[in-house]
This record gives structure tokens, sequence and C-alpha cells, in this order.
């Protein structure tokens, strides 16, 4: 049994298939990129795997349960865990409070709430914030922040939606060693990145998505080398610089 | 400030002030119950009269009709408005907020409606109290000296506070924040949204009602007009908001003004229900709101701030 089994998992927006047809396997442990170009449908994903949308069509196995079309809260109970693009940290809170709302999933005791919490913010590196007020992060706190309250969550899955963009150089790489060291501690992660280059020395696979729909997976060094990918990404990139 | 509502009542006897402190204390626990909901889960109710009626009749009704003691009015009062305010939100939280804030505003409309046609309810009249001898037990005292119903009201206030407090102190407490910042997040962090709304609706639900049952027995009569009326729920959301949504001293303060506010145009314009006390009222949340968005509490706050020798006093 695979951690997560996507199988022709589609989702219309009215006219518009964000996501097509797409399968997908994960095990425990796995890192699996997930990349494409704006628009790709790949937040779309997120949301269907992690319950804060249904999917149109198709099958989405969690551990062996269908989870597809489960409430969000019922996903993160279950072990998805997940971070929002757009960073929407609760902002009348501190940081640690934020943190806290993931840590009471599993701990209802205050006391061991606010320890978890602490570990957590200690792992990503927030401890000295914790008393901060979250609103007057920075980007790359408040996308620490992002990480830090879905593993507060203890999932066995994590979701990460760009949690590296807009990040500068140094803090990219300190971001990846922290994905890295999550996973060396037996997390399973599905990383969704705009930018090629930050996915592929993190992930075992990559998963590629062009309007919806899966056109490419297999290790970082195939991936690289697909035609239809370097057509999809080059498009794009050439377009980017363009515009 | 806890200690200065106590002696309050041994120290003033003059009838308008002690008047205009047990309504204001009364008020304050509705408009605490109301700011659990309103302010620090997000869920803007317009009905809270709902509640407050629910009490004043639930009392008076089992008082009149089967001699029941008012304290177990009080509590029957609380299990009622905790099931309406259930039968309420199980269908509505369903929805984003704003639907709740109009769905309290139609059943405001529906509850009255029945109640007014409602002849074993006192119809368009209400519920006129018998007056009993003057004991705890049926919380009737002499209207000479309002001593006995401050301290009363003042325990219910602190009761209701306390309870408040309480609710917000752990998962409960983190939880309603989260869905009021950002209800979708809450979700995706394993938030029960529903549920814990359902939860702060209720204690809210049990507090008003409290209110309302008090206020029943202190005015000895019930008047569907006035614990039943629109007016009443848009008192309630604007004391709360006066005072400074999410604070606890908020509703008193915002009380203690709407209550002088009312008496005062009560007495000099014979304004008794045409609304100008909350038009006035109404014209100061706005101001207030324009200069301090936390509200009175917002205010007294800065000024605390701006006078650094007497910051530790205040802040009691
Ligand atoms: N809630 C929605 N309603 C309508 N269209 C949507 C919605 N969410 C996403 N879309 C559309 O679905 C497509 C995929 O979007 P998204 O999943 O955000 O892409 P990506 O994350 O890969 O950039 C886009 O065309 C987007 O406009
Ligand atoms: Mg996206």
């Amino acid at each position: 049994m695979s951690l997560l089994e996507l199988d022709g998992v589609t989702r219309r927006f009215g006219g518009l298939v964000a996501v097509n047809d797409v399968d997908l396997v994960l095990e425990e442990g796995d890192v699996v990129g997930l990349i494409g170009p704006n628009g790709a449908g790949k937040t779309t994903l997120f949301a269907l795997i992690a319950g804060s949308l249904p999917p149109s069509s198709g099958s989405i196995a969690f551990r062996g349960a269908q989870v597809g079309g489960w409430s969000a809260d019922r996903a993160a109970r279950a072990g998805i865990g997940r971070t929002f693009q757009i960073m929407r940290i609760f902002k009348s809170m501190t940081v640690l409070e934020n943190v806290m709302v993931g840590s009471y999933l599993r701990e209802t005791r205050p006391a061991r709430a606010r320890d978890l919490a602490e570990q957590v913010l200690e792992t990503v590196g927030l401890g000295e914030l914790a008393g901060q007020a979250a609103a007057n992060l920075t980007v790359a706190s408040k996308k620490r922040l992002e990480l830090a309250r879905a593993l507060a969550t203890q999932p066995r899955l994590l979701l990460l939606d760009e949690v590296m963009s807009g990040l500068t150089p140094v803090e990219t790489s300190e971001a990846v060693e922290l994905v890295r060291k999550l996973n060396q501690s037996g997390l399973a992660v599905l990383l969704v990145e705009h930018v090629m280059e930050v996915v592929m020395p993190l992930s075992q696979r990559v998963v590629v998505l062009d309007h919806g729909v899966k056109i490419a997976e297999g290790t970082p060094a195939e991936v690289s080398r697909d035609s239809a990918v370097i057509e999809a990404y080059l498009g794009d990139q050439h377009a980017a610089a363009g515009g | 400030m806890g200690l200065l509502l106590f002696v309050y009542p041994f120290v003033v006897k003059d009838a308008f002030w002690q008047n205009v402190a047990v309504l204001a204390l009364v008020s304050a626990s509705a408009a605490a119950a109301w700011n659990l909901l309103g302010g620090i889960t997000g869920q803007v109710s317009f009905g809270h009269s709902i509640f407050y009626g629910t009490g004043a009749y639930t009392t008076g009704y089992l008082l009149v009709r089967y001699g029941l003691s008012p304290w177990v009015g009080m509590a029957a009062g609380c299990l009622v408005a905790v099931a309406l305010g259930i039968v309420i939100g199980f269908p509505v939280f369903r929805l984003r907020s704003h639907y709740f804030s109009i769905a309290t505003i139609a059943m405001q409309q529906v509850i009255f409606i029945i109640v007014v046609n409602n002849k074993a309810l006192g119809a368009a009249t209400g519920i006129e109290l018998p007056l009993r001898e003057a004991s705890l037990a049926n919380l009737q005292f002499s209207t000479r000296d309002l001593l006995p119903y401050h301290l009363i009201a003042l325990a219910l206030l602190g009761v209701s506070s306390l309870a408040i407090w309480l609710f917000m102190q752990g998962k409960a407490g983190a939880y309603v924040k989260a869905i009021r910042d950002d209800e979708d997040v809450a979700r995706a962090m394993g938030v029960p949204v529903r549920r814990y709304k359902l939860y702060a609706l209720a204690l809210s639900a049990a507090i008003t009602s409290l209110a309302g049952s008090y206020y029943g027995m202190y005015s000895l009569f019930i008047d569907p007009n006035v614990v039943l009326s629109l007016n009443l729920s848009i008192a309630i959301v604007l004391v709360g908001v006066l005072g400074g949504a999410g604070s606890l001293w908020g509703p008193l303060v915002g009380a203690w003004v709407l209550q002088v506010i009312q008496e005062e145009t009560r007495v000099r314009l014979s304004g008794a229900g045409n609304a100008l006390d909350l038009v006035i009222y109404g014209l100061l949340v706005m101001l207030i709101a324009v200069v301090e968005p936390a509200g009175l509490i917002g205010i007294g706050r800065r000024l605390a701030r701006r006078l650094p020798v007497r910051r530790r006093a205040v802040q009691r």
C-alpha cells in the first residue's frame, strides 16, 4: 500500500480543466517534486489532496483510505499537512500562537501543545521569534512559519507549495537543507516549486504538469532532458524574459 | 476595577445612578457574551436578543405558570438558549460568516413573531411577574436600595467573564481565534471549524440568556418589544464594539456609556422607544472607530501609555 495514490484525478472550474486525469504515487519517505509553469494546476492538485477542494473525478487514496472529497480538517487529522503559496498566517497572533493552532491537533493539553510548537519553531529556525507578532515577520520568516505550522500537526505527508519562491539564494539553500532534514526523519514530501533548480537536488522523482496534464515523470536527470518539459518550460521562460 | 464595582453600591445611593449601574452590569454580561462570538470568533450576530429573550421568557414563564424558582428558570433558560443556538448555528455555520449575520436577523424576526402571537407567553403585552417576598431565593429585593441587585449582577458578570476567560485559555481559544483570522487555513490545520463555532455560540447563548433572565427578574416585566427586539440586538453589538471587541473590560465600559445615554434620553427627551439613544450611541461608536479601532479600551490604553507614572495603576 502506497502512502498516496492518485488515479485519474480531474478538477474542473466551469469550462477550465485545472487538473486533468493525473496519476501519481508517493511512498513513505519519498520526496517528489511537482513542477510546471504558472497556472499548470499545481496548487489545485494540492488543494485536492488536502481536502480543500473535492475532485471532479478520479480517486485519491491516502494510506489506503479514499480521501478525495474529505474535509480539510479530516485530511489534516489523517496526516496530510500543507502550506499555502500565498502566505496565510494568522495575523492577530504571535508566531508561537500560530504554530500552536497546528500542535493542538494532536496535543490537547496547552503545556504539551506549547512544548511541541516551541520545538518545531527551533527546527525551522524561528525559535528566537516565538513571541513576535506574526504579522511583522519578513517574507522568508513567514514562509518558515507556514512550514512550522504544518509540521506542528505532525503530518505523514507534507505538501509544500512554493515555500522557496521569493527567497534569497542563501535563504533558499537553508530551506533546502531544512526539507532534507525533515525527510531524513521519515517525512514524505510533495514539493511544488516554480523554479526547477530548487526541486532537482532534493527530489528522488519529479512530476511535471502543464495545463493540468502530467507531461513527464522520472528522475531529475530524465525530466530535465525531456523534450516536452523543455518546451513547456523554455516557452514559459522565454515568455517571462520577453514580457 | 473589580473592587470599584463592588464598592460602588455601598457608596452611591442615588436611585438613577444605582439603576444605571445594574443595567450596565447586565448588558455588559450580554455584550461580553456577544464579543466571544462576534469579536473573538468573528461570527457577527445581529440576533443576540433571541438568547436574551429566551432567558427572560423561560424564567418568567416557569415562575408564573409553575411557580418555579427563578434560579431554576435561569438554568432552564440557558439550556433552551443553547439548544436554540445550535438549531440556528448548525445549518448556517456551513456557510460563510455573513450568512450567519443575516440568518440571525431573520431568526430574530421569526422568534419575535412566534412569541407575540403566543397567548401562553402573554402575546404582544408580555409577561408580568408577581411581586414576591424579598429574598435571595426569590431573586427579588427592595427597590429602595439596589445594593443586592447590583451585587448579583456583578457576580453574574464575574462568572460570565470567568467562563469566557477559561474557554479562551486552551485549545478552544486558539481555535476560535484561528477561525476568525482565516477559516480555510484553520481547517487545513485540522480545526473542525463548524464544531468550534458552535461551542462559541453555545457559551455565548448561555451567558446572554442568563443576562436576559436576570433583567426579567429585575424589571419584573418581560416585554417582547424590549427583550426580543432588534434594537436590543443592535445595542448588544454596539456595546461590544464600542468597548473594544476582543477585550474583557471593553463591554463593561461600553455598557456603562450606553446606559447613561439611554437613561438620559429617556428622562430628558422622553425618548423611550424611538431609538434616539441608539442613534446617539451609534454616532459615538463611529466617532470612536475612526479615532481608535480598538474601542474605548484602546483609548484608555493609549492614555495609560502617555502617563508612565500611573501606568501600572491604570493597567490593573
Ligand atoms: N477556485 C478557482 N476557480 C476558478 N479557477 C481556478 C481556481 N483555482 C485555480 N483556478 C485556475 O486553475 C488553473 C490552475 O491554477 P493553479 O492550480 O493555481 O496553478 P499553479 O499552482 O500551477 O500555478 C489556473 O488557470 C487558475 O486560474
Ligand atoms: Mg500555485
